[in-house]
């Protein structure tokens, strides 16, 4: 065990899978320079050029790429460098990566894994800055999963790398080097479609994924001062979605909030209260409450907090289900 | 790769066996393409579908130069190239006729062809899409040392389309084994190509710009498309990067189905049709010596097997509607995740 950052974590998770020849890194500046946000650092020197390869800006070439090594019988990771730049690829991933396997009957398929830094941290606005996860949860055929802790990040992403499907691997950008933890030396897999129950309580479930956890850490916290106790699902996987440990909890705490900072019409809160409500109305004592993005723009830094939900908002959601 | 004046005055020594082969191959394209536009027309062919009549050198001249194990990318115009590359003819119509005994279980379609078994890496529906693919295969190709090469085919409309642009770069910076071929029919579906873009010639001469030579062929010729191609594909072979080649061609008909091309000048249609390149072949065949009765045997056997593949096509069952929820994950279907 060492103690690690998401980060590092990550790094360590790409260095074991380059141990498989099959396994290539691509993406720009992941070679030389580690990769925008140095996830990739140090990879090139220790795998060579061939195995770690740096390429143009053009995201259509290098997914597209990418897929055509998958094809081919290779295990690509491709890097696209923030979320908004995955949009020059959406062709690439929708139209081709996330249905090859069904046109094909199975017999062509595309096992690879795009890394995807998203969601708001570094205050550069819109592209550099937005939660946009539900475009790819909705494409049929496409996995998306999101780790919010080392050492779910670095055993999800091997087990992204040895998956047959297409991964959306999507890495919060504001916890890279906000969270540490014990992370496993060597190989290990976290599976790619449980979610997580990481606080368990009696009076209330809060549901989130990736970056907002910490925020729904801390609810769970300072709920607890106030004498409320707070369950806490780690969604953990979008695409499937696990709602298993979400509706047992509400069935025991009557009361659901589901967070996330993607913007609130459409996102997947809507789509985890649908199916929570379905399953487990007759135990529900409030209405389900949202705590999301607005329906905007992400803006720059000055203004990212009133954008991204805080532990105040969730707080208050949670205290609207209580007087209810 | 040799200039296009040089290549197209050095021939290659071409075997009858071979030649006749080709002839086979474009009259078994042709008649097939036929036989789907009629079975359109009656129904039994769904969705729209876009025929390559009077194109079928190129796809014949590459697929007779091709190696087993090389792969074809291609368009939604993209029945004749999956044919040709060895897709079983029976399995094919029934794939276009939406059939559960077709190539991809009647989930394809015209326009989705695929069929690993033969090199016949999928048709792309979305214009260039392909082409950074074909540019990743052929990179796992060079890693792997398989000395395959990855044949790209698209029409003179993806030249105008970033992806293009994308590949074209990338194939060139790493040196891949890759060779794209541009089917240059004069129209980007109803616009005659010149009207949009840039240069007159829309593929060879974007080359210079990728550090590659640009070659222009007679699309319509296919002993120089075999003898062009052979050339490609051995230079990318041996390590020589990629190869861009504008084949100038022409449709017979219009874009789709739908459409019945009445955009185009009669008297151009009219002199590309008197350059069909099937006649072409048989002449020149004929004056070289091969017995008309020869050549009348390979047109009834092509027939004879366009019209038992109809047959069998039509009495295929279509696929069982649980096929819907099935591979679409590698676990299956997604009855898990609704």
């Amino acid at each position: 065990m060492t103690e690690r950052n998401i980060a590092q974590a990550l790094n360590d998770a790409l260095d074991v899978a380059l141990a498989d020849p099959s396994v290539v890194l691509l993406g720009e500046d992941v070679g030389r320079t580690g990769g925008v946000f140095r996830v990739s650092d140090g990879l090139q020197q220790r795998h060579g050029a061939a195995r770690v390869i740096d390429t143009p800006v053009a995201e259509s070439g290098i997914v597209g790429a990418a897929f055509g090594m998958a094809v081919a019988g290779l295990r690509p990771v491709a890097e696209i460098q923030f979320m908004g730049f995955s949009y020059p690829a959406y062709d690439q991933i929708v139209s081709h990566v996330a249905r090859i396997r069904n046109r094909s009957r199975h017999r062509f398929t595309a096992p690879m894994v795009i890394r995807i830094p998203y969601g708001a941290g570094i205050g550069a606005a819109e592209h550099h800055s937005e939660s946009t996860e539900t475009i790819y949860a909705h494409t049929p055929g496409l996995k998306v999963v999101v780790p919010s802790t080392p050492y779910d990040a670095k055993g999800m992403l091997l087990a992204a790398v040895a998956d047959p499907d297409p991964v959306i691997f999507l890495e919060p950008i504001r916890l890279y080097r906000a969270v540490k933890g014990e992370v496993p030396d060597g190989h290990y897999a976290v599976s790619l479609d449980e979610a997580e129950l990481v606080a368990d309580g009696t009076d209330v479930t809060l549901v989130g994924y990736g970056a907002m956890m910490r925020e729904v850490r801390r609810t769970v916290e300072a709920l607890a001062a106030e004498g409320v106790s707070a369950a806490a699902v780690d969604l953990r996987t979008l695409a499937p979605l696990d709602l298993d440990p979400v509706v047992a909890s509400v069935e025991r705490t009557g009361r659901c909030v589901v967070v996330h900072e993607a913007p609130r019409t459409g996102g997947l809160a809507g789509e985890i209260v649908a199916s929570v409500q379905e399953r487990a109305l007759y135990s529900l004592r409030a209405p389900i409450e949202r705590v999301t993005g607005w329906d905007t723009v992400v803006p720059l830094r000055r203004s990212e907090h009133h954008y991204v939900p805080t532990v105040e908002r969730i707080v208050a959601a949670v205290h609207r289900t209580l007087e209810a | 790769m040799t200039s296009a004046a040089e290549a197209s005055t050095s021939p290659i020594a071409i075997s009858i066996e071979k030649k006749l082969e080709m002839y086979r191959m474009m009259l078994d394209a042709r008649l097939f393409e036929e036989k789907a536009h009629k079975l359109f027309f009656e129904g039994l062919v769904k969705g729209t579908s876009h025929l390559a009549l009077g194109q079928e050198a190129v796809a014949a001249g590459f697929a007779a130069a091709m190696r087993e194990d090389d792969l074809t990318f291609c368009t939604y115009r993209g029945h004749t190239h999956t044919l040709l590359r060895g897709a079983p003819m029976d399995r094919l119509m029934a794939e276009l006729l939406g059939r559960s005994t077709g190539i991809c279980g009647g989930k394809g379609g015209s326009m989705h062809l695929t069929d690993v078994t033969v090199g016949a890496m999928g048709s792309y529906a979305i214009v260039g899409a392909h082409l950074p693919i074909a540019a990743g295969a052929a990179w796992a190709a060079q890693a792997r040392g398989t000395d395959q090469v990855a044949v790209a085919f698209f029409g003179d409309g993806a030249t105008n389309i970033g992806a293009f642009h994308e590949a074209l770069n990338l194939a060139a910076v790493w040196n891949l084994p890759v060779v794209f071929v541009c089917e240059n029919n004069l129209y980007m579906e109803y616009t005659p190509i010149g009207a949009v873009t840039a240069v007159p010639h829309p593929a060879a001469d974007r080359a210079a710009a990728y550090g590659l030579e640009g070659v222009i062929l007679d699309g319509n010729d296919i002993e120089a498309v075999y003898t062009i191609a052979m050339r490609a594909l051995e230079h990318a072979r041996s390590g020589n990067g990629p190869v861009l080649i504008e084949a100038k061609t022409y449709r017979h008909g219009g874009h789709s189905r739908a459409d019945p091309g009445k955009y185009r000048p009669d008297e151009e249609v009219e002199a590309w049709l008197q350059r069909d390149p099937i006649p072409a072949f048989r002449s020149r065949l004929e004056a070289s010596g091969v017995a008309t009765a020869t050549l009348d045997q390979i047109e009834a056997a092509s027939d004879a097997a366009v019209e038992a593949a109809t047959e069998a096509a039509r009495n295929a069952p279509y696929p069982d509607p649980t096929t819907l929820e099935t591979e679409v994950w590698a676990d299956g279907g997604s009855a898990w995740r609704n």
